[in-house]
This record gives C-alpha cells, sequence and structure tokens, in this order.
C-alpha cells in the first residue's frame, strides 16, 4: 500500500467515525407545529429556522427553561413571572419588576403565533432580529433576571437534568446561550393560540350575537373603527399586521419606540401592533400600559388621539380627536374584540407547566 | 481505434450541451422581468424621499408620502395572430419597504413578435373573488366585505399641509368601486389594463415600468386632498376618479436585455 492510500483511508475512517457519534448523540425527534385550519388556508407558513427545527426534546427543554427561574442571577425569577401561561403569557401591571423589584419601562407583550411574525422584528420596537435572538435580551437586562450568561451556562452545566436534556435536544452536554435561547423559542412557536369564538364562527361551530357582529363591522368599517388596516380581518388570523404604527398617543414622545432602533426621526412613537386576540386576558395595554382597560382603548381611538409629526396616516380625524364612534358601536366593538377570547389557549396543559 | 471513437464521442457531446446551455440566442424561450421605478413628474423617487413633505400635486398641496404599495397582475403577451400568453401571477410591489420592485414571473415566452405586452393594475373580477392569497392575506391587503370583498389595488399613503396648514393625514387607497347607498350593492370596475405597446423577444428581456405617483393626483381629476383625503374606499366617485386618473400612470420607459 502506498503512503497517500493509506493516510485516504485513515481521514475516511476518522470521517465515519465522527458521523457515527453525531448520529448516535443527536436523537431528538422531530414535531413540527400543528397548523390551525384557519392559519394554513389564509396565511403564510410560520418561520421555522433551518438551524433551529422542532423537536419533542427541543420542545419540552425549551418549556423547562421557560419556567425556571435558574435563568435570574439570584434563582427567584423565570421567563414566567412576565408571562403568565393564565395571562396569555403577559403580566397584568403596567410594567414589570426585575429581580430587584426595579421596573421596566415597557409593558410585556403577550407570546402567541409568533412563529407567524414573518418579519422576525420582535418586542414593541422590533430591536431583536428573530425569536432566538429576542431570548437573550431578558436574561441578561439588569431591570429583569440581571444575570450573565457565564453564570447561566455555569449553573445548567452542574445542574442534576439539564446536560441530559440538552444531550437528548442538541446532541451535546455543551450548554451555550445560543442552544438555550434556540430551546426557549422552539416551545415559544409552539404557542398557537386559535380558538376563540370569533374562530370556531369562521369555521361554521358557531353564531356570533348582533352586536358582536355589529362590532365586527364597526371594526371592518373605513368610516367607523377602521381597525382592519393595521389589525387584519377574519382573512388573517393573527389579528395584526406586526408592523409598527404611531396610533397617536402622544405629542411629543418619552420614548422613541421603532425610532430608537432605526435612528431615523420619521419612525420616533411607532410601536409594533400587538395581536388582538385574548385581550380580555392581557390588560393594561399600549406599549406603556397606560390603559387599564379596553373602554379606554376604544375611547382613545374614538376621541383621544393627540397630532405629532409621525402620526400613521390612517388615524383619522385627528384634530377631532379621531372618528367619533356612538356609544353603542363602542359597546359593540368591545363585543366583538372579546369574540377573539381563546380561553383553551390559556388552559393548555403543554403551555402550562 | 475503440479508445479514440469514445474520446471523440464525448468530445462532441461537451461541444452540444455547452452550446445549448449556454447560447441564449438558441432558446426558443425567454424569461421576463419587469422592473418598476417611481417618479414624481421628472424627478425619480424611492422611499428615501418618504415622510417628509417635499411634494406639491396639481391641485398647490404639498404632501409627504409614507406609504406606497400596488398590485398588478395577468401580464398578457399578445401575438401578430392575437393568440394571448398570460402570465397567471401578480406582484404586490412595496415601495415602502423598497421590496419586490423587480418581478420575474415563472413562466417563460415563447419568443417572436408580440403586438403588445399588457398588465392590470389590480385584479380583475375573477382573480379578485375567487381565490384566496395567503400571501396577500398576510400582508393585511384584503378588502373588508361590507365594500364587496377582494383585495386592494393599492396603498398610498402620507401627509399634507391643509388649508390651516396643519399636517393631515391621507390614504389614497384603490379598490373596486362599490356603492353601498341602495338596497343592494352597486359595482363598477376599477382596475384597468396597462398596455405596454408592441414588443420582439428573442431573448431574456427586461421591461422597465415607470409610474407617475403625481398623476394619481392630476389629470382628467384635479385632486383635492381638503376633499378627498381618508375613508375614500367606500367613496365610490372617488374610486372611479382614482380609476380614471390612474390611465396614464404608468409608462414604458425601456426594454432591455
Amino acid at each position: 500500500m502506498k503512503p497517500y492510500a493509506l493516510y485516504i483511508a485513515i481521514v475516511f475512517i476518522l470521517c465515519f467515525s465522527c458521523e457515527k457519534e453525531e448520529d448516535k448523540a443527536y436523537t431528538a425527534i422531530p414535531k413540527p407545529l400543528e397548523i390551525p385550519k384557519l392559519f394554513e388556508e389564509n396565511i403564510l407558513a410560520p418561520v421555522i429556522p433551518i438551524n433551529n427545527p422542532q423537536t419533542i426534546e427541543g420542545i419540552a427543554l425549551g418549556k423547562k427553561l421557560f419556567f425556571d427561574p435558574i435563568l435570574s442571577a439570584n434563582n427567584m425569577q423565570s421567563c414566567a413571572d412576565c408571562h403568565m401561561p393564565q395571562l396569555a403569557f403577559t403580566d397584568n401591571t403596567q410594567f414589570s419588576d426585575g429581580i430587584d423589584g426595579h421596573f421596566g419601562d415597557r409593558n410585556s407583550m403577550p407570546l402567541f403565533n409568533l412563529a407567524w411574525h414573518y418579519d422576525e422584528k420582535f418586542f414593541w420596537d422590533g430591536n431583536a432580529f428573530s425569536l432566538e435572538h429576542q431570548a437573550f435580551s431578558p436574561v441578561t437586562n439588569p431591570l429583569e433576571m440581571k444575570n450573565t450568561w457565564p453564570n447561566v451556562e455555569a449553573k445548567l452545566k452542574k445542574h442534576l437534568d439539564y446536560p441530559d436534556l440538552f444531550t437528548k435536544a442538541f446532541g451535546t452536554k455543551n450548554i451555550d446561550s445560543t442552544l438555550v435561547t434556540k430551546a426557549i423559542a422552539q416551545f415559544e412557536r409552539t404557542l398557537i393560540s386559535s380558538n376563540s369564538k370569533f374562530d370556531k364562527f369562521l369555521l361554521g361551530e358557531t353564531e356570533l350575537t348582533p352586536q358582536e357582529l355589529n362590532g365586527f363591522n364597526v371594526f371592518m368599517d373605513e368610516a367607523r373603527g377602521d381597525c382592519f388596516h393595521c389589525h387584519g380581518s377574519d382573512k388573517n388570523p393573527l389579528w395584526t399586521d406586526n408592523s409598527f404604527h404611531n396610533n397617536g398617543l402622544d405629542e411629543t414622545f418619552s420614548d422613541l419606540g421603532l425610532g430608537t432602533v432605526t435612528g431615523d426621526p420619521s419612525d420616533n412613537g411607532k410601536f409594533r401592533t400587538p395581536s388582538l386576540r385574548n385581550l380580555a386576558f392581557t390588560a393594561p395595554y399600549m406599549h406603556d400600559g397606560r390603559f387599564s382597560t379596553l373602554d379606554e382603548v376604544i375611547n382613545h381611538y374614538s376621541e383621544g388621539l393627540k397630532n405629532s409629526e409621525t402620526i400613521d396616516p390612517l388615524m383619522k380625524k385627528v384634530a377631532q380627536g379621531g372618528v367619533g364612534l356612538s356609544s353603542q358601536d363602542k359597546i359593540d366593538l368591545k363585543a366583538f374584540l372579546l369574540t377573539l377570547t381563546d380561553k383553551a389557549f390559556i388552559k393548555n396543559p403543554n403551555f402550562n407547566p | 481505434m475503440k479508445k479514440i471513437n469514445y474520446t471523440l464521442l464525448i468530445f462532441v457531446f461537451t461541444l452540444c450541451s455547452c452550446s445549448e446551455n449556454n447560447d441564449g440566442n438558441t432558446s426558443l424561450e425567454s424569461n421576463i422581468t419587469f422592473n418598476f421605478s417611481h417618479t414624481w413628474d421628472n424627478t425619480l423617487i424611492n422611499n428615501t424621499d418618504f415622510n417628509s413633505i417635499k411634494f406639491t400635486n396639481e391641485n398647490g398641496e404639498q404632501l409627504s408620502i409614507t406609504k406606497l404599495r400596488y398590485l398588478i397582475s395577468k401580464i398578457r403577451f399578445t401575438s401578430s395572430k392575437n393568440e394571448i400568453i398570460e402570465v397567471s401571477s401578480y406582484n404586490l410591489i412595496d415601495v415602502t419597504n423598497n421590496a419586490t420592485l423587480s418581478f420575474s414571473p415563472n413562466t417563460k415566452i415563447p419568443n417572436g413578435e408580440y403586438n403588445n405586452v399588457s398588465f392590470i393594475f389590480g385584479f380583475d373580477n375573477e382573480d379578485n373573488y375567487t381565490k384566496n392569497y395567503p400571501d396577500l392575506n398576510s400582508a393585511s391587503w384584503n378588502v373588508p366585505d361590507v365594500l364587496g370583498g377582494g383585495y386592494h389595488y393599492m396603498q398610498l399613503e402620507g401627509k399634507f399641509l391643509d388649508t390651516s396648514t396643519t399636517e393631515t393625514g391621507y390614504a389614497y387607497h384603490a379598490i373596486r368601486a362599490v356603492d353601498n347607498n341602495g338596497s343592494s350593492q352597486q359595482f363598477q370596475d376599477t382596475f384597468f389594463t396597462v398596455n405596454l405597446g408592441s414588443v420582439t423577444l428573442s431573448r431574456d428581456t427586461l421591461f422597465n415600468i415607470e409610474m407617475n405617483v403625481s398623476q394619481w393626483f392630476k389629470a382628467p381629476n384635479t385632486w383635492n386632498l381638503n376633499v378627498l383625503n381618508s375613508m375614500l374606499m367606500p367613496n365610490f366617485n372617488a374610486q372611479v376618479m382614482m380609476f380614471e386618473n390612474g390611465q396614464n400612470v404608468f409608462q414604458l420607459k425601456s426594454v432591455s436585455n
């Protein structure tokens, strides 16, 4: 045998032995998202990164991490403290306090149908691209979990269960921040809300009351609510365009929102449109949680608009404060909005610890 | 001898395959691409010109553009024998995000002479009402059922200085005109065909199409933004005026290979 042939043989053996070991270690079982009928029929497919496919083990690990205070510096706060399942994965305070009791300055966003956020710009101001990157931030934010990633990684490596769970999910015991956020993102993508009364109405499984139907008409009427341009319609089960708008909250801005991220003054005062699903659970409302009730929100659009340089052109009759809905239309609109409540979502055992 | 024959055979095969793959002129069909650019009269504009009041319309109102999206569909090539080759796809052009300004349908077009190339601004009624488009639904492009359903043709939004020089929003949204005032809905078609003229197709071809945005406010109807600025979707007459003003909005700037 010539020397070069020997080298080739060694390289082949090494390659095959490596591959075999990797295959043996990585046993995660694929678990594609179960896409609801209305989503399947009406909107584009969810965003699943090629390098982070959904697996049974990855989702289970993500769920455990989501509810585990081990991610915080003092082992006292988990993701679920500000994103509670029973509140559609938000909390019920204007701002949320971190491990030191200090409060942030944005309202905690509810978490559902995140895999259908096609632009992948997360947070109120879109500062994190991708769900995986979004999960990095709260862990080290001094107003939230106030931890460091080396500390998190060290704690997880020493833990009784996690090394094995990471091995099953990702084929490695070498736990790092990337794998932690990948697992959390996998769990978050499973948080699908699609079982509201209005969903059932669209599927022909129930009827709406005349009041709820009129409320839907107010929502879809450009001369009254005109909510559909930003919040979608019966053809878009997300109930948000996931885009950024200035909806006339302030004349001047203490929080620049998207403008902070882009540096473009024309983006000042713009925040991501939240979904209208599950409003029954997600008070208070707006990026700064300024409105305690849905009535306050509706009143804002009806007569509370404030003009500013970047107010969205879709905010009509700003000089009059808004479109001036009648009292009955306001009541009906609220009734319709509440048909987007998904009680099955908050009770889903797969989403609870 | 055998060895030489095989070598010769491989050489001939290689020569043939090179000829077929690399020489566009020998192909019987061509790819087409539609590029969309935008002007305010004679000035080229793009999304970097958005969000500041820098345009003046025919009525003398100063205005900005904050959003411009529009739909084109049903590209047609009509041969000298009046045979029509139709590209049954569509494209939502999003000028705001500088996206999808270039559209290359999957359908290849047979080479030859064509008397006319055209596309539809918006959707014709068949496309508008008989199909469901997940990509357009995801882009919140729908028209409410109370206005007939289907899809928007265009969303042009911005601010203008009203008579008291206050910045006021406008939403120039084009849809199929609908009159809801009677006992039943009355419709008038407001999609229109944009004819680009004749073309000889012999290789992959690029159609450079230009939209003059100012034309939407110009003729035959001088648009008064102080009167017509919002809630235009349910406004039958406004939709017809948009249709009329839209007739001269597009032009074929050039055809290149």
